[in-house]
């Protein structure tokens, strides 16, 4: 088995949104290189509860990179150092004894710090509730292979398509936009001839609704491709601008 | 208590048409004077809510995730089955359906399997108006793979993350309805009671995870969505805010509990490594379709796996059934995974895990097109492993992944408990006692989209519409204090053993004992040890923090205090059934070559438990629901 290794840890803690927040600071001396990076904050927890002092929250679910509870920023970083990896998934063979490292919450307006590391993502199932889906009711599709679709783009939908909406876009951009996360959903649906009907209309609202929220707009700085877990393309925010613009105009 | 499946009679595939032909049906300007509460937004409560509100019923979806769109369905990999038959090679509702029932070694009714068997075409249609993206063959049409249990290839499939995007589907029409004001709509909320009144579900008491704030909500039925129970076991696939808490509730109120003890071993997941270990992770059981299950021939053989040649490894499934080879049922692939190690024969640090091998198949069709197959999963190994499948097998170990045994429910999805139903996973009753790949996402969205929506009905028809008790009855008030007393007893214990120790003591001694093998002895054993630590729990647990904000691990606490009585049901309920049945293996019933032996003159029966209080010892009355085989001859099942 592989040696243990000492990490230094720093991190955010605060009681509820309203309330200035601090960071803390502990020292953990058995931290495995097997361990994920949120195996290793359950034993942070361990440790402090122990020793009678509160342990620090974060969102986690499912714990293999799908469920995108999980959005730690990671010295600065939103989900660690590994690319397309979420934080989850991030072993601590990725660092060394004696590293320092800081997590924080992802801060944006629109995702208010509910308690230390976790926050509201609200925003997000607001944005899909206006437009981010094909309207069919149950019962009323017609045989699944009616209707043709090219291979190729069933696998471009496909890419936009497994976003696990954990807003590491939205923590990564300066502007806080979530253009990536809308943008994505729309280039998904756009793909498919069943999503093509509503295009222009859900484009407008999506894109509306993201402003409503608080998330800033795009500058183009693709920091939220460089850290999506998924490895989504920024070309989502550019077919989303296209299609906002010549909804507006037409 | 005499239970009445409610199956319809007559030929098996008349049975679901001449239901719905004779079910009783509410009138659209009636439907929105009914309230209906679906508790969980996975495939089967997501489903279901939608179909629900699009139908005109007033719903109230709660999850305990900040988002509906996170519940666990979405880590299914592998696909969902439907019997449409494109590859044109011999399928039909009937194999379906045979290859569930047989799948579930025939410990499940015949009439629901058919039904599921039938639905899962339209699930199909359904996903692909979503733009759920299948996978695709290059004529633009959907393509199928092959999975474990079956000879022919009816799943479907996108990429190993076939859970998200039909989990995603069901979340994106929940969200519609949410716009359209048929969904009241409120996550990170737990269910913690079910009210009854007069004998009905009429409501539910719900914990604000984020204000801890108890609330009271009143409706004309309720649906238990809420997932399986694999996670009494601590370590298993399940995500770590996965529970039987909703399920208990409802037990503890009355609604039956059945075949507790059919818990699914998934024999492709990653080993554990070590103490700190919090979950399991699986990988698809895609993999077996090209990936070959092997060992060293000999004991201690500490070779790099790419050294030993072939005529010294053990190909044991490919020796052991020649005709399913790699693709035999999870029970039987984990079964043997265990044996092979229980020989000494098992590879890596801890001997407790064999190789899955890609080598032959990446020879044959090349490195892309098996990148192109399974990239993300290969990925995902070397990410957890630290290893390359494309250069060295894999090593895989059994892992609990899920729950057969649920609320007891008939042939229209409701508990004993007139107005409260039970969809997906939380149920117990499609699969018998094993599960067959790509059946949990057909089931979840059977139920979800096409059977609930059709039976509540026929329930909601019966209860006058606008019936309303208040919030302040009775039955509300005092199931709320239940919920507060517990919540402060449990803060108050102020122990000295965490609430993760108490889990995964409580996990191991349910693994070792109620695992993939069980005999007599070992459960007998396990009850006590469960009884005592119980007890060493409520006086000894340390639960951090406060009632009245975000707390974590008070949530855990309460979830946790209930797998603990689970734990025994599903120990007593293993011990009574003294034969083997798909996953569960009793040792004392099993043939010389390792293989179940079933007992179908005893035992061909639902096992449905009714609570009746916990002092000690939980005490629990079993009922009998027989299973009755009109269509299918009941066999021995071999895979051989």
């Amino acid at each position: 088995m592989s040696k243990d290794m000492t990490i230094h840890l720093k991190y955010w803690k605060q009681a509820g949104p309203d309330v200035p927040g601090h960071f803390e600071e502990y020292t953990l001396d058995t931290v495995n290189e097997h361990m994920s990076f949120l195996e290793m904050l359950d034993v942070l927890n361990e440790e402090l509860q122990l020793q009678g002092k509160e342990p620090v929250e974060f969102d986690y679910d499912c714990r293999e990179g799908i469920c995108g509870s999980c959005n730690l920023v990671i010295n600065g970083q939103a989900h660690g150092p590994k690319a397309e990896v979420a934080c989850c998934q991030l072993h601590m063979r990725n660092y060394k004894d004696g590293d320092k490292i800081t997590i924080e919450p992802p801060r944006a307006a629109a995702f208010p710090i509910i308690k230390d590391l976790v926050v509201d993502r609200s925003a997000f199932d607001r944005i899909i509730e206006v437009g981010g889906y094909v309207s069919v009711k149950t019962g009323s599709a017609q045989e699944a292979n009616a209707l043709p679709v090219e291979k190729e783009k069933s696998d471009e939908a496909f890419e936009y398509a497994a976003c696990i909406g954990c807003g590491a876009c939205v923590a990564a951009c300066p502007n806080a936009s979530a253009s990536l996360f809308t943008g994505a959903k729309l280039a998904h649906l756009n793909k498919f001839p069943q999503g093509e009907v509503e295009r222009s209309n859900r484009a407008v609202a999506m894109v509306d609704q993201m402003k409503e929220e608080g998330f800033g707009d795009c500058s183009n700085f693709a920091e939220c491709e460089a850290v999506c877990p998924k490895g989504i393309s920024i070309s989502a925010i550019a077919e989303m601008r296209r299609d906002y613009m010549k909804a507006l105009v037409s | 208590m005499k239970l009445d499946s409610k199956a319809p009679e007559g030929p098996l595939e008349e049975k679901w048409r001449k239901h719905k032909k004779e079910m009783k049906l509410v009138a659209p300007n009636n439907k929105r004077k009914y309230e209906v509460i679906v508790v969980g937004t996975g495939l089967a409560g997501g489903a279901a809510a939608a179909s629900m509100a699009e139908l005109g019923y007033n719903v109230k979806s709660f999850c305990i995730q900040d988002s509906a769109r996170r519940a666990h369905s979405i880590a299914a990999q592998g696909g969902i089955n439907a019997a449409k038959n494109y590859p044109n090679d011999g399928d039909s509702i009937w194999r379906l359906f045979y290859d569930t029932i047989k799948g579930g070694d025939y410990r499940s009714r015949e009439s629901n399997v058919y039904r599921l068997a039938e639905v899962a075409n339209e699930i199909i249609d359904q996903a692909v108006a979503q733009g759920v993206p299948f996978a695709r063959e290059y004529g633009g049409l959907l393509a199928n793979r092959s999975f474990g249990g079956a000879q022919v290839s009816r799943t479907f499939y996108a990429r190993g993350q076939t859970g998200q995007q039909l989990l995603l589907g069901a979340y994106q029409a929940m969200m519609r309805q949410v716009n359209e004001g048929g969904i009241e709509y409120h996550p990170r909320h737990e269910m913690l009671d079910v009210v009854i009144i007069d004998g009905q579900a009429r409501g539910i008491i719900t914990r604000d995870l984020v204000s801890g704030e108890l609330k009271r909500w009143e409706a004309d039925a309720v649906v238990l969505a809420t997932g399986g129970y694999g996670n009494v076991f601590y370590l298993s696939t399940n995500a770590k805010n996965s529970n039987v808490t909703a399920a208990w509730r409802a037990h503890k109120k009355g609604a039956l509990f059945a075949n507790p003890c059919y818990v699914q071993v998934h024999p492709t997941c990653i080993p554990v490594s070590g103490d700190y270990q919090s979950k399991l992770t699986l990988m698809s059981e895609s993999l077996r379709n090209d990936g070959r299950v092997w060992v060293p021939r000999k004991k201690g053989d500490d070779r790099h796996p790419n050294d030993i040649p072939d005529e010294e490894r053990f190909y044991y499934l490919e020796e052991k059934y020649p005709s399913f080879g790699n693709l035999v049922p999870r029970d039987v692939a984990s079964r043997n995974a265990k044996i092979v190690c229980d020989e000494g024969l098992g590879v890596g640090p801890t001997g407790l895990s064999v190789y899955l091998d890609f080598r032959d198949v990446i020879k044959r069709d090349g490195k892309e097109t098996v990148a192109a197959k399974y990239g993300n999963l290969f990925d995902m190994y070397e990410n957890i492993a630290g290893e390359n499948p494309y250069e060295q097998p894999m090593r895989i170990y059994p892992a609990v992944h899920y729950t057969m045994g649920g609320l007891w429910v008939d042939y229209n999805l409701m508990t004993n408990i007139p107005g409260l139903f039970a969809t997906g996973e939380a149920n117990f009753s499609d699969h018998g006692a094993n599960r067959l790949g790509a059946s949990a996402l057909m089931q979840g969205l059977s139920d979800g989209y096409f059977v609930l929506p059709a039976t509540i009905g026929n329930y909601l028809a019966d209860v006058k519409p606008g019936t309303r008790y208040g919030t302040d009855h009775n039955a509300f008030i005092e199931a709320e204090k239940g919920a507060q007393d517990q919540i402060d007893k449990l803060l108050n214990v102020n122990g000295k053993r965490t609430i993760v120790d108490f889990h995964r003591t409580l996990g191991k001694i349910v693994w070792d004992n109620i695992g993939i093998a069980r005999n007599k002895e070992d459960l007998e054993k396990a009850i006590k040890e469960i009884q005592e630590l119980r007890e060493e729990f409520w006086t000894n647990v340390y639960v951090p923090g406060e009632k009245n904000n975000y707390n974590k691990y008070l949530e855990f606490a309460g979830r946790v205090a209930d797998f603990f009585e689970l734990a025994e049901l599903m120990a007593r309920d293993a011990l009574e059934r003294e034969e083997s049945c798909g996953c569960h293996l009793r040792e004392e019933y099993q043939s010389e070559e390792g293989e179940a032996i079933r007992n179908d003159e005893d035992f061909s029966y639902v096992a449905a438990w009714e609570f009746k209080g916990v002092n000690g010892q939980l005490q629990e009355e079993l009922h009998k629901e027989n299973l009755e085989f009109e269509f299918v001859e009941l066999k021995q099942r071999s895979y051989k």
